[in-house]
């Protein structure tokens, strides 16, 4: 029987290698004329050993990395086919402490699974979600996801249900299932991950979805710069269709739904939804006014659901192991698992699923094991280039939204980017606002012209440039972005530029008594505003 | 009007092609996006003139065309080189060295982010994450993407590059 070894196809680990080592692992066993079977799969997400090779052994997947194409030859001598000794040799890939001690339920499957193969996705527990959906009426699927208080995984945090059943009690000929996957945060790639490990989970997802409140077709939005998720979702979508998963009878029942990958052109904005939608239609992608919701009056002016690709990769686990398992794990009001993902300077970056109300701590520390550069951790951004940055002391915040809200920041797509003590916050807080100015739709004037004004002000502060006065201009301009901004864009720039300023203010020059209008919760002080423009006037 | 299919021949693109692309999409809801795409792969960019074959065949204004075009970042109007590096200049590659990444391969390309060399070698862009956020800092060639790239791997991946 031929010897069966993994080799990740995603992205990051193709990125570090894995496409030339599995070539060489090919090339190595035609040498010694020994067959063996490569399966590409998902990434674990323990990227520091990434390129992982894994070899399915009696006692389980034994797991080796990092693996080089240099390496490959010592693996074979050392009969890694048969999980022999290597330096490389992690031991069985399951009872690896950093994934063990996970809480994979959104991801249960991504890094075991064929992503290719729907087989491999019925073997591992999939497809059953969408079995016992079909068994209940759309109320009671929507019902169901409302007890789960699953909560949108795209950064807003709106309640699925709620956003399900608006879309459910919309009366129209047609109605679609949107997905969001034009994962744009820096420091953020579950998504990718996903769509590259077991995008039959997203289908499914988007299925029960369309089943909920009568949609018959889906779109899946997804950025161009993610080639490699374009293929695996391209060839994932045809198998469906392939088995009857899609298509006018969906898994047999009366049933129709149908999915279409359209593909983004680099504007960060189409996270947005209304860009979004405006996108899909074919136009710019400018934000609209809401109201009309989408989930009343949406894509092509119908009832749309959109949700982002862990929500919707994440409803299949809720139908299959019921809605109050689910509930069960998390903190508050945010039930459940999120997806954190490590990125920027850490030793151990990766994808850690965990109940929500972690600490930033046992993320960045525990799984992250610190910073790459050995340097001490200076600060963090939690949710992206819109969320705000805290400083090493403030690494016992929980990771909840709730937690989150109260400390000015939020949570987002679960991206976390770790800085060591070279950063200068000054120029990160520039970047934020430059970042806006050339991702603006344009549509509203706070952030078009805002963003602009942002960068130059910084500019000033940096240069000490009349920096009282610019100060006063910035925290004005914060608040105008923050309270007149049509979309999240320039209404949440604030946060990386006013928690850079409120915890780092010597990086602009300043001190902590030039910042006192911050309050902790990020929120400006007005009140303090019109006694320092009193005095300055 | 007549899409000026006179100047085109010039320019190496036949507009018959540039229609049949257009006709073949254009019955699907929100079939400019799709078109636009699928011109650029075949051309590498989008070409003035190709503006009002797609307005003519899609029913809609060119400036509408033109709109959707100049709003996307990935949408070019000039023929690119031929091999694109994209360099990430996000957060996540800024914390691992992305700054002084971008500036060494400005050197070594003699490029500025959006320019293409003079022969037509490379085109130089920024990209604002690849999702490879776990492996900053990245760029991508083509359609190729790596990871933990320092300056001398940089070179490596270019040298590389030149013996395919």
């Amino acid at each position: 029987m031929d010897a069966l070894v993994y080799v990740p196809r995603d992205a990051s680990a193709i990125s570090l290698g894995a496409d030339t080592v599995a070539g060489a692992i090919a090339a190595a066993a035609a040498r010694c004329g020994r067959p063996v079977k490569i399966v590409r799969n998902g990434s674990r997400g323990m990227y520091s050993h990434e390129p992982m090779v894994e070899a399915v052994t009696p006692s389980g997947r034994v797991a080796y990395g990092p693996v080089s194409t240099a390496d490959v030859g010592a693996l074979f001598e050392a009969d890694f086919l048969n999980g022999g000794a290597h330096r490389l040799r992690l031991g069985v890939a399951e009872n690896i402490p950093w994934l063990k001690s996970q809480t994979r339920l959104t991801f249960s499957r991504v890094g075991v699974i064929d992503p290719a193969s729907p087989d491999d996705y019925i073997a591992h527990e999939g497809h059953r979600g969408l079995d016992r959906a079909l068994t209940m009426a759309p109320d009671e699927i929507v019902a169901e996801l409302t007890k789960s208080e699953l909560r949108g995984r795209g950064g807003a945090g709106f309640p699925a249900g709620i956003k399900w059943k608006t879309a459910l009690d919309a009366r129209a000929d047609q109605k679609y299932i949107v997905c969001n996957a034009d994962e744009g945060d820096s420091g953020t790639f579950s998504d990718r991950m996903i769509m590259e490990g077991d995008p039959f989970a997203l289908i499914e997802g988007m299925t029960i979805a369309a089943l909920a409140v009568g949609a018959t077709r889906g779109y899946i939005y997804l950025r161009s710069e993610y080639p490699h998720a374009r293929r695996t979702l391209a060839t994932a979508l045809a198998a469906a269709h392939a088995k009857g998963w899609l298509g006018a009878k969906i898994s047999g029942s009366r049933n129709a739904f149908d999915i279409e990958l359209r593909i983004g052109a680099g504007a960060y904005i189409c996270g947005e939804e209304t860009a979004m939608l405006e996108s899909i239609e074919g136009k710019r992608g400018m934000v609209r006014y809401k109201p009309p919701i989408p989930a009343v009056e949406g894509l092509f002016g119908k009832p749309t659901i959109v949700n982002n690709v862990i929500t919707l990769a994440t409803v299949p686990v809720i139908f299959d192991r019921g809605a109050e398992s689910y509930a069960a794990t998390g903190t508050g009001k945010s039930r459940g698992t999120l997806p954190f993902q490590i990125a920027g300077n850490a030793k151990r970056p990766g994808l850690v699923e965990a109940p929500l109300g972690i600490t930033i701590r046992e993320i960045v520390d525990g799984y992250g094991g610190g910073t790459a550069s050995d340097r001490p951790i200076r600060a963090v951004q939690v949710g992206g280039p819109l969320g705000a940055y805290f400083p090493a002391s403030m690494l016992d915040t929980l990771l909840d939204y709730e937690s989150m809200a109260a400390h000015g920041g939020i949570l987002g797509h679960g991206g976390i980017v770790v800085f060591d003590d070279t950063v200068n916050m000054a120029q990160m807080a520039r970047y934020a606002m430059e970042f806006c100015a050339i991702e603006s739709c344009g549509k509203c004037t706070p952030c078009r012209i805002g963003s602009v004004r942002g960068t130059e002000v910084i500019d000033d502060i940096i240069a000490r440039r009349r920096s009282t006065e610019n100060l006063s201009l910035l925290r004005d301009l914060c608040d105008t972005m923050k309270l007149g901004s049509l979309c999240q864009l320039g209404g949440l720039v604030p946060l990386p530029v006013l928690s850079g300023l409120k915890y780092f203010p010597d990086d602009f020059g300043l001190t902590a008594a030039d910042v006192e209008f911050i309050g902790p919760d990020l929120a400006i002080n007005t009140a303090g505003a019109a006694k320092s423009d009193a005095i300055a006037g | 009007m007549g899409a000026g299919q006179s100047a085109n021949g010039s320019a190496g693109w036949d507009p018959a092609e540039i229609a049949a692309i257009a006709v073949r999409l254009k019955n699907q809801p929100g079939a400019l996006m799709p078109v636009l795409h699928a011109v650029q792969e075949r051309l590498g960019y989008i070409p003035a003139d190709a503006v009002s074959i797609i307005a003519h065949t899609l029913n809609l204004s060119r400036a509408e065309v033109h709109g959707v075009i100049s709003f996307y970042h990935d949408f070019r109007t000039e023929p690119p080189g031929r091999t694109i590096i994209r360099v990430c200049r996000a957060e996540s590659c800024q914390a691992m060295g992305a700054t002084a990444l971008a500036e060494h391969i400005r050197r070594r390309l003699g490029l500025d982010f959006g320019a293409t060399s003079l022969g037509g070698e490379f085109t130089l862009g920024a990209v604002y994450c690849l999702g490879n956020c776990a492996c900053s800092p990245a760029i991508m060639v083509g359609d190729d993407i790596y990871g933990r790239v320092t300056p001398n791997r940089f070179d490596e991946i270019i040298v590389q590059l030149g013996k395919k």
